[in-house]
């Protein structure tokens, strides 16, 4: 896991791009003077606000990301089915549940990246982390994090644990590297 | 055709903001409130795009696009004020 | 042709929309209800997020890709907000019906 990035003049490369993209979307038109204004608008908004951030991972395989957002557009899409028909059904046959899921996750941002993943999947809702820490310091080490979600039918613990920490989990791990 | 389906979709829409609106009025909690408001303020966006593609106009995105940061906002605003008892500590 | 596309990704997502307040009213406590918007919803505003961008592409002259921002806004925030409210309701320690699972598993907050 690393933190700072090569460049000083320009902390957050990624989120520059999305700015730049942003900014040429909202005004629909990619003509120079929209483009010199975007390019400005990425390279001082990042400058000025960098004060404020703390130092969050960076992502250390690109490759690997983009294929595990496919791979969470595609679960989205088949997981709607199955709430929709879930919903639909009879409300008398469901059982809810809670699961704590343990973490091998340490930092918060990885975290939460993987909490909104399960918020949007398989028909589940991320519910609270435990024990709650905002703040990460270097060098200490680290606890065991449990993160518990609500489950909409619930038929398998152990299977949907395990769903969970290999399929959204390890690619997190891997590319944070942490 | 697409005029027929459009108006199809309206009602699809406005049904499920009765709905909504149901939630609001008999649900039982504050956090459901919260919920059914949340997901009024999703379903007007949904309005608002429909009703600029019966008019043929994208005028209505900036509309669209306001509502949709309002809405997460206010939302975020007042479950912090349930948890907190303020906003901004 | 796109007349056809456009026609059937509006009603997919106006369905969705209705599926997910069909559950906001239908389901019996709240823990439950959360699924139905959370999930539905933003996949029916997708679907219609990209019948517009079709829509407005095809009937205006030029690319018109910015509703797309409006999708990524949703499914960037839907998450959000379902945490927030799943954590207020934690918080006033609001009842889930009788055959919730696990409920031993919540911890008192500070």
């Amino acid at each position: 896991m690393r933190l700072d990035t090569r460049f000083k003049w320009l902390p957050t490369p990624i989120r520059s791009l999305l700015l730049f993209v942003v900014w040429l979307l909202l005004n629909n038109s990619v003509s120079t003077g929209h483009i010199v204004l975007a390019i400005i608008l990425a390279i001082v908004i990042p400058l000025a606000t960098n004060p404020f951030r703390t130092k969050q991972p960076l992502v250390l395989k690109p490759m690997l990301a983009l294929r595990h957002l496919m791979l969470v557009l595609y679960d989205i899409v088949t997981a709607n089915l199955e709430v929709a028909i879930l919903i639909l059904g009879p409300t008398k046959k469901l059982t809810p549940g809670f699961v704590k899921v343990p973490l091998d996750l340490t930092h918060s941002m990885p975290i939460t990246i993987l909490a909104s993943t399960v918020s949007l999947t398989p028909g589940t809702v991320s519910a609270e982390v435990y024990p709650w820490r905002e703040c990460f310091t270097e060098g200490e080490k680290p606890e065991q994090r449990f993160l518990l979600i609500h489950v909409l039918n619930l038929t398998d613990e152990e299977a949907l644990i395990n769903t969970i920490k290999q399929r959204y989990e390890a690619p997190l791990k891997e590319i944070f590297q942490c | 055709m697409l005029e027929t389906v459009i108006l199809i979709v309206f009602a699809m829409i406005g049904l499920s903001l009765i709905l909504n609106l149901w939630r609001l009025l008999i649900g039982p909690s504050v956090p459901d409130r919260i919920l059914a408001l949340d997901t009024m303020y999703i379903n007007s966006i949904a309005l608002i795009i429909l009703y600029g593609m019966n008019m043929g106009t994208g005028l209505y995105f900036e509309a669209a696009l306001l509502i949709a940061m309002l809405g997460f906002v206010s939302t975020v605003a007042v479950c912090k004020y349930l948890l907190r008892g303020d906003i901004i500590e | 042709m796109i007349e056809w596309i456009i026609s059937i990704l509006l009603l997919i997502g106006g369905t969705f929309v209705l599926i997910g307040s069909i559950g906001l009213v239908k389901m019996p406590d709240f823990f439950m209800r959360l699924h139905g918007p959370t999930k539905a919803t933003t996949l029916g505003m997708a679907s219609l997020l990209t019948a517009a961008m079709i829509f407005f592409s095809t009937t205006q002259d030029g690319l018109s890709l910015k509703e797309i921002l409006i999708s990524i806004f949703l499914l960037l925030t839907a998450p959000i907000s379902a945490y927030m409210m799943i954590k207020s309701a934690i918080h006033h320690k609001l009842d889930s019906i009788e055959r919730t699972k696990g409920k031993d598993k919540i911890e008192d907050d500070v």
